[in-house]
Formats: structure tokens, C-alpha cells, sequence
């Protein structure tokens, strides 16, 4: 299967003090990869190392073309939707405004009007709050947002950052089984970041497992679920 | 009853003024988090810019839209060139450049023009409406205060540049995520600024004379304006302006202690008051926010 995201020796640091130490890993076109690992062991860093949110190098292929030396925006302009840490939400917008900020690159008027009600339909939720200051909205509901929002992007390719933190266990079920959906439907691949592993295997195709800015193991969700080393000793379920 | 009604007029006509520079300030306070002490000097040196032209010859009603556009790409140059380059500096290294951007563009303003006073022709003519009591000058104030400060409101409030713009003043990590080009967004703050402050000057000098230091105390009520309706809150800004003009001629025709004289202090009072009291300003966002 031909490859969306191809990262090699990937590298990055704050400041002096180096945190990724060479990765490499892959999304498959149409597939989902999740980045698994304890806290501190990289992944928040790949994604912003991924996006130009921090200096980086290594190889970034992004469907054949290096992205590595890019910035942020323009990563974005390709079709490269993150859902950051902390949801990133405009506070101070509306949760509509917040969407029409997620279709900020796109030019025709009738396509984000029908992308927005396509974003309404995956969560009712943000439906009935189109019209409240984003920053009111619970937790769950900043999450949905952000998902909808990256949506708006009609992205070829999304990261997410831990979408599960700080959920219930119910609206954690019901957000990866729209993610599910939009990955089948929609055609939308997806590397996601996660602690929860036990849920996102269960949609992942292959899993990539990061300690201390490094890859300890990779393979299919399947292969890193059965492996019961790995499982005891970095996903601690 | 006329004497109020007078100075309520004059009060809400030069409050216009003050609503603008406040407004100016507000709008490079959120996308940069600085106060510009240049404002005042910008708005100075755009009415010069209007006045050279007027003096050249060119008509009134070309003057106003090439000043304006002259300073939205001056505002854009300080921006690139002198702002953006201190990218995170620390305040102090912000307030220095301020400091030298306002003795560089009133001196610049002193060595091109010199500092006599001259006057400055009002683009709508002498004479007054209503039996005295408004004149031209102060009803055509209003008029464009009120028409620019709407079409800002419908900027920002209705198309796409003024919701990304929006966007990246709140939150630019956010907005570089969403594809925004922040730098350019704050550029374009800067150049936007530097035109209201532009229509601000233009108003403002038949009344106070153009000179270098004309904009001085003109900011000074900008900036009690700003403080008063909270520096985070672009409305709360313009109502501070106006409250500012219509306190500022009330108190200096029924306070006799305060007459003319010391018309100034009462805007020092304002933000010192202000600050103490509710330093968010009457408008100020609390933002709420649940996590």
C-alpha cells in the first residue's frame, strides 16, 4: 500500500535539549497509525515537530514531496490538519466562527456552507451551540470542535493529540466511532497520539511505540495488542 | 440648556477622535500585546503627508483615500521592518523601540516641515448648522467617525480577513494550525491602525493646528479611552472614546476649577481610576473558559 506520510530520521529539540531522537514511521493513504508511549516519550513533540511548530530535521514526506523545511501555514495549505494538545480552541469566537476558521485556506463559499452542515451532522452537539463563545463549552464539546474544525480543513491527513484526555469513557467510545467513520467515509487518514491505547488499537491499522524520543516497536495494531512484553512494560494495560 | 447641548456635541465630536486612536491602539494591543506610544506620531505624520499634498495643489477629496492608502503601507513597513524583527523581546525592549519610533517620526516630521504651527483647512468647510449649534467641521467629525468605526465593526464582524485576523490576535498557534498567516494578520493590524490613525489626524488638526506635537495629548485621551473601556475589548475602546470627550467638555465647562487648563490631567485621572478600580477596563473580557 502506497504511503501518505513518510517520516525518516526525524529529529528535534527545545532548545539545547533534544527530544526526538531519529524516528521513523509512516501513515498509510486511507489508513490510521497511532503513536503510543507514557508520558514524556515524545509524542505531543512528533506532531509538532511534524507541523513546523518546532525546528526539526530528517526527511517529512507528505505524498512524495518534503515538507520538513516548511512552515506551519503552508503545511496546513497542503491538507495537514492537527488537532493540538489542549484543543487549541478561539476562545473568544463563537463555535461557528471556530468552524469558518478551520475552512480558513479554502476559497468556494457553497463548499464550506455544505461542509459545515456535513460538521453538524457528525456531532448535533456543536449544532445546538453554533451561536455560544466557544470557551463555555465543556471539555468534551471543545474536543468534538476541534475534531469538526480540523474537519473543515477537508484535510488529506490528521493529527491528532491525544483526543481522548481528559473524557469520559462514554464520550470517548462515541468520538472514535465517528473518527471511524470519517476515516471510512471520508477517506481521511489519521495519525493519532494516544495514552489510551487499549481504545485506539482497536481502530488503528499499525501502531508505532515511542520511549524517551525513540521507536521501541512498530508493526500492525493487531501484532502490538497481542504482544504482551510490550504491553506490560509501555502501555500498562 | 444649549451650553450642555454644545458641549455634548463637541464632546461626542472630538470623543470620535479619541474613539479611533483607541480603537488603533486596541487593535495592535491584541495581536501584539504592546501599546504603541507611536500611534499619535503615525496619525501626525500622515495629517502632514495631507497637508503637503493639499499644499501641493491636489483636491481634498483625493487627499483623504492617497493618505490613507500611504499610511496603511507605512503602518505595514514599521511593522515588518522594526516590529516583527523584536519577535518575543522582552517589554522593556518594546517600550525603547516605541520611545525611539515616536522621537524619530517627530523629528523626521520637525526637519521635513518644522515645528510652526499651521493650519490646517477643514474638508467640509466653515459655517455651523442648527443655529450655531454644531458647525460643519464637527458634524462632518462625526459623520466619518461613525462611518469608519461601522465599516470596522462589519469587518471584522462579517468577512473572512476580519475573522482571521480575529482569530490570530486570540490564539496564533491556533490560527497558524488553521492555515492563517499570522505574521501577515498582524501586519495588516498594523497597517489598519496606522489609517484610522491617519482619518483621526486629518479630523483633528483644523482644531488643534498641525504641528509635531499635535497628536500628544490626543493620544493621551486615546489611550484613557482604551483603558476605560478595557484594552482587550475593540467596542469597550470606542465607547471609552467617546465617554473621554463627552467627560473631558462637560468637566471643562462646569467645573470652573478645571476650565480649559487642566482639560488634560482629566485623562491621567481616568486611567489612574480606572486601573485601581477595575483594571479590565468597563468592557474588559474575562474570558471564561472550562477545561
Amino acid at each position: 500500500m502506497s504511503m501518505l506520510l513518510e517520516v525518516t530520521g526525524l529529529h528535534a529539540s527545545y532548545g539545547d535539549f533534544r527530544v526526538l531522537h531519529g524516528l521513523d514511521f509512516t501513515v498509510e493513504k486511507g489508513g490510521i497509525s497511532t503513536l503510543l508511549g507514557a508520558n514524556g516519550a515524545g509524542k505531543t513533540t512528533t506532531l509538532r515537530a511534524l507541523c513546523g511548530m518546532i525546528k526539526r530535521t530528517g526527511t517529512i514526506r507528505f505524498e512524495g514531496n518534503d515538507i520538513s523545511s516548511k512552515a506551519t501555514e503552508e503545511i496546513v495549505r497542503l491538507g495537514v490538519a492537527h488537532v493540538p494538545e489542549g484543543r487549541g480552541t478561539f476562545t473568544g469566537l463563537t463555535t461557528e466562527e471556530n468552524l469558518q476558521c478551520g475552512a480558513m485556506t479554502r476559497r468556494s463559499r457553497a463548499e464550506i456552507a455544505r461542509d459545515l452542515e456535513q460538521a453538524y451532522h457528525w456531532f448535533p452537539r456543536l449544532r445546538e451551540r453554533r451561536n455560544q463563545q466557544a470557551g463555555t463549552l465543556s471539555g468534551g464539546e471543545q474536543q468534538m470542535l476541534a475534531i469538526a474544525r480540523a474537519l473543515m480543513l477537508r484535510p488529506r491527513l490528521m493529527l491528532l493529540d491525544e483526543p481522548s484526555f481528559g473524557l469520559a469513557p462514554l464520550i470517548v467510545q462515541e468520538m472514535f466511532s465517528i473518527l471511524r467513520k470519517v476515516n471510512q467515509e471520508e477517506q481521511v487518514s489519521m495519525l493519532i497520539v494516544e495514552q489510551n491505547a487499549g481504545v485506539v488499537l482497536e481502530l488503528a491499522d499499525n501502531a508505532f511505540v515511542l520511549e524517551t524520543g525513540g521507536i521501541v516497536m512498530s508493526g500492525t495494531a493487531a501484532e502490538v495488542r497481542d504482544n504482551e512484553t510490550i504491553r506490560a512494560a509501555y502501555l500498562g494495560y | 440648556m444649549e451650553l450642555l447641548a454644545q458641549q455634548l456635541i463637541t464632546g461626542i465630536a472630538t470623543g470620535g477622535i479619541y474613539a479611533c486612536m483607541a480603537l488603533a491602539v486596541v487593535m495592535i494591543y491584541q495581536a501584539i500585546h504592546h501599546l504603541n506610544f507611536a500611534q499619535g506620531e503615525m496619525a501626525m505624520f500622515s495629517t502632514f503627508i495631507a497637508w503637503q499634498m493639499l499644499a501641493w495643489g491636489v483636491p481634498y477629496w483625493l487627499v483623504i483615500p492617497l493618505t490613507v492608502a500611504l499610511s496603511f503601507v507605512g503602518g505595514v513597513a514599521i511593522e515588518r521592518l522594526v516590529i516583527r524583527p523584536l519577535g518575543d523581546a522582552p517589554v522593556l525592549s518594546h517600550i525603547v523601540v516605541f520611545i525611539g519610533l515616536f522621537a524619530i517620526i517627530n523629528s523626521l516630521a520637525g526637519f521635513i516641515w518644522d515645528f510652526t504651527i499651521k493650519p490646517f483647512p477643514s474638508a467640509f468647510g466653515e459655517g455651523s448648522r442648527f443655529g450655531g449649534l454644531i458647525s460643519n467641521h464637527q458634524l462632518g467629525m462625526i459623520a466619518v467617525t461613525m462611518t469608519v468605526l461601522l465599516m470596522l465593526f462589519l469587518f471584522f464582524r462579517y468577512t473572512r480577513v476580519g475573522l482571521a485576523m480575529r482569530a490570530a490576535a486570540e490564539n496564533p498557534a491556533s490560527a497558524r494550525l488553521v492555515g492563517i498567516r499570522v505574521g501577515w494578520m498582524i501586519a495588516l493590524g498594523w497597517g489598519m491602525a496606522a489609517a484610522i490613525g491617519a482619518i483621526a489626524g486629518i479630523l483633528i488638526a483644523p482644531i488643534v493646528f498641525l504641528e509635531p506635537n499635535m497628536m500628544l495629548s490626543i493620544l493621551l485621551y486615546g489611550f484613557a479611552g482604551a483603558v476605560l473601556g478595557g484594552l482587550t475589548s475593540p467596542i469597550g475602546a470606542v465607547f471609552g472614546g467617546f465617554m473621554v470627550g463627552i467627560i473631558e467638555n462637560l468637566a471643562g465647562t462646569y467645573i470652573p476649577e478645571i476650565g480649559g487648563e487642566l482639560k488634560l490631567p482629566i485623562a491621567l485621572f481616568l486611567i489612574v481610576t480606572v486601573l485601581v478600580f477595575k483594571p479590565t477596563g468597563l468592557f474588559g473580557r474575562t474570558v471564561v473558559q472550562r477545561v
